[in-house]
């Protein structure tokens, strides 16, 4: 008996060190803020899986983490040690100075990391990439079928004549969805479709926007072809009602986010006809150009600039941990994982179709979110037929520029 | 009482006003008067998982002593406020002259964010006001009316959309009217017309937000009503009766003038709560049709990545303006009552 109850006690203690072993922490406080999605939820419970033997780990996962990360950050000591950060969030932060180069830490501790995985700004890694995500197509093949439609559309422009095809066979009255909701959601489909010109958002170099040209009339004349068979109430779609509607067995032809792939193939929320006749494939093409109408968009790891030392080491080890290959094993379809261990599966082959088909990833710009946000709200005049899509890029500009004397950008 | 004793009695409440109202609005002031320092930019090599790109990237070092020495940023007067998404002075009077007719001027003004969200703001105010005040009345006529034992049951339905939180009750609704919802399959059935849709057309949208405030607000009206309802004197009334006034006569002559305090003060309450309408914009997903000088200030500071603090400061000025105005007819009745009452 007391040898039994030594060895279990021995089990726990060698248990107990090889969890810390697997983490190495032994101090300091780790406070995680990110967006609210399947793979951050995987990333962040792995890496409060460290947590304990004094060590703290908490994390904050919110959609609105955007609204708080600027002023969450700016406090000294910052409110968070590490944030999760996109190709936007992390230039906004950077605008400030608010996270620190982690060259020295990924040195110590980022032995098992892919060297595509690094994001490096002027030769000094700022942050760590874990997973991929983009906007691509999704289809359904049965209904394209019954439309006389053989293939998958790869242009925007065989998108338009399948819906055209499945509107005047009578199969459905709008089988076209985009993430069209006024604001961010309605300004990234203007980026994504004009990303597919190939042209750039601003005169290079400079601060100046540069949409208002026949590259801008031509995105947003495709933008209303597309919204033409679209509900009516388009302008109050985001990817929430998007996904319900697909799943739904109202949609047709759809371009939603890849993260949104996994649950809309699973077999809950749905039926069986529409997920195992969902296909998806990579963004389309438009306008004989080259470049998939998408932009790519890294999830990673930052860490704030105005904490500890020791703490920003704790925080960026917690993080390695939730990105481990274990991690990325166990939860294979949550996202296109960056880090050794990943298998592509179908969820997410959209995303890869699309990277693999050479689209750019979303500009790293400090002044791309202010564009971002002067696109959102001047656009849906011009979908609504209100102006023209000259007045319309007219009042980007004009919207664009103040904002951005506003930031400082411009002069 | 003495001055001395007034003094002492409103200091706690005077302290309180200074810090949360004085203080806040003075520094929201003072802050629209400021933009950010200039950036510093500067080209560098960008990579990542999708390949390197030469990118600008703004130099914190170079402007790092300026943020500190100056955190407020760059005075700049009143720029902020005539600046093309705000009051927008150029673009209006440039409208002005080139435009060869009175709706044309008014259709390039209306393209203006600014203006846009106060035409919807004041329409909002003007149309829902009057509405609540008429809707409440009735109401509390009716339920006054009412048998002893009903009115307890009654009067707690009628206080629900109240009760409710803002941006909760326009949530429901807003999945009420849509075209699969309840409301919004009865509409297209009513109508007959199954592409009827509530979210789609800037008109329909105008129309359900308008009826949302006055559905929302009545209560408020209704119940501040019928609380004077119980104070009409009844002596008053039964004279009236004797005399041979109708029910209408009596509830025009007798009870309405007896209200009159009250119907001054849903008035002022009302203008203000109606001018900075907000939750039914975000509940009904609605800012592609209709913004107004609120949402403005909530865009500026959660709408992307980034806060516009000079932005939502001049709207916020705007709008402490834009009240003011608004309750100044009133006010002044006010105090010439006041004055008519002490001696």
């Amino acid at each position: 008996m007391f040898l039994n109850k030594i060895t279990i006690a021995g089990a726990f203690i060698v248990l107990g060190s090889t969890a810390m072993a697997g983490c190495g922490i032994s101090s300091g406080n780790v406070k995680i803020l990110s967006n609210d999605f399947p793979a951050i939820q995987s990333v962040t419970a792995a890496a409060s899986a460290c947590s304990g033997n004094g060590v703290s780990v908490e994390a904050n996962l919110t959609k609105d983490h955007k609204d708080i990360m600027v002023a969450a950050l700016t406090a000294n000591p910052a409110q968070y040690t590490s944030v999760i950060t996109s190709n936007s969030t992390l230039v906004t932060l950077m605008n400030d100075g608010l996270v620190r180069p982690l060259d020295a830490l990924v040195a110590k501790h980022g032995a098992g990391l892919n060297p595509s995985q690094m994001i490096t700004v002027d030769g000094k890694i700022m942050a760590v990439a874990f997973g991929a995500n983009a906007q691509h197509l999704f289809s359904r093949s049965d209904i394209l079928n019954k439309a006389g439609v053989s293939s998958i559309p790869t242009t925007y422009e065989g998108v338009l004549e399948a819906a055209k095809a499945i509107t005047s066979a009578g199969l459905m009255d709008y089988p076209v969805a985009l993430n069209t909701k006024a604001g961010w959601n309605l300004g990234e489909e203007f980026v994504n479709m004009y990303m597919g010109t190939g042209a750039d958002f601003f005169k290079p170099g400079t601060a100046e926007v540069a949409v208002n040209n026949d590259h801008g009339v031509a995105t947003l004349n495709m933008l209303k072809s597309l919204v033409a068979y679209s509900n009516p109430d388009y302008l109050t779609y985001d990817s929430n009602a998007t996904q319900a509607e697909w799943e739904a067995g109202n949609l047709a032809l759809a371009t939603m986010w890849g993260t949104r792939g996994g649950a809309v193939l699973d077999d809950e929320g749905s039926t069986e006809q529409v997920s195992s006749n969902t296909v998806l494939t990579g963004a389309p093409t438009w306008g004989n150009n080259a470049r998939p109408a998408s932009t790519l968009w890294w999830d990673g790891i930052s860490i704030s600039a105005n904490i500890s030392d020791a703490d920003a080491e704790a925080s960026f080890i917690a993080m390695m941990n939730g990105i481990s290959s274990d991690v990325i094993k166990a939860n294979n379809s949550d996202t296109v994982w960056l880090g050794v261990g990943y298998t592509p599966g179908p969820a997410q082959a959209g995303v890869s179709a699309t990277a693999a088909d050479g689209a750019a990833p979303y500009p790293m710009l400090p002044f791309m979110g202010t564009l971002h946000g002067a696109l959102g709200a001047e656009i849906s005049d011009f979908l609504q037929g209100n102006e023209s899509a000259e007045q319309a890029l007219a009042d980007i500009e004009a919207a664009y520029t103040a904002a951005a004397k506003e930031k400082g950008f411009l002069q | 009482m003495k001055n001395r004793t007034f003094f002492w009695f409103i200091l706690p409440s005077l302290m309180t006003m200074i810090l949360f109202i004085a203080l806040p609005i003075g520094s929201i002031f003072i802050q629209s008067f400021h933009i950010e320092h200039g950036a510093v930019l500067k080209e560098v090599n960008n990579c990542g998982p999708f390949g390197c790109k030469l990118e600008v990237q703004v130099d914190v070092k170079a402007s790092e002593q300026l943020k500190n020495d100056k955190p407020l940023g760059k005075f700049n007067g009143f720029g902020t406020y005539t600046n093309r998404n705000h009051l927008a002075v150029n673009e209006v009077s440039e409208a002005w002259e080139k435009s060869p007719t009175f709706k044309d001027f008014l259709t390039k003004t209306y393209n203006l964010p600014f203006y846009r969200a106060l035409a919807f703001t004041l329409t909002y105010t003007f149309v829902v006001t009057p509405m609540v005040l008429l809707l409440g009345f009735g109401i509390a006529l009716g339920v006054n009316s009412l048998p002893k034992q009903f009115k307890g049951p009654t009067i707690f339905v009628s206080l629900l959309p109240m009760i409710v939180t803002p941006l909760i009750g326009s949530l429901i609704l807003f999945w009420m009217i849509d075209a699969e919802g309840i409301l919004g399959s009865m509409l297209q059935w009513f109508f007959e017309d199954p592409n009827l849709s509530l979210k789609a057309s800037p008109t329909l949208t105008w129309i359900m937000l308008i009826i949302y405030g006055i559905w929302h607000s009545a209560p408020f009206a209704f119940i501040v009503f019928y609380a004077g309802l119980q104070t009409v004197p009844m002596d008053t009334i039964e004279a009236a009766m004797i005399d041979g006034a109708s029910r209408w006569e009596r509830t025009r002559y007798v009870v309405l003038p007896h209200l009159v305090p009250l119907i001054v003060f849903i008035l002022l309450i009302q203008l203000m709560d109606n001018f900075r309408v907000f939750e039914p914009i975000v509940g009904f997903s609605a800012q592609a049709s209709a913004t107004s000088l609120s949402w403005i200030i909530f865009n500026d500071l959660a709408g992307g990545e980034g806060s516009f603090f000079g932005s939502a400061g001049a709207t916020s000025v705007l709008t402490i303006l834009g009240v003011a105005v608004l309750l100044i007819p009133v006010l002044i009745r006010t105090w010439r009552d006041f004055k008519g009452k002490v001696v």
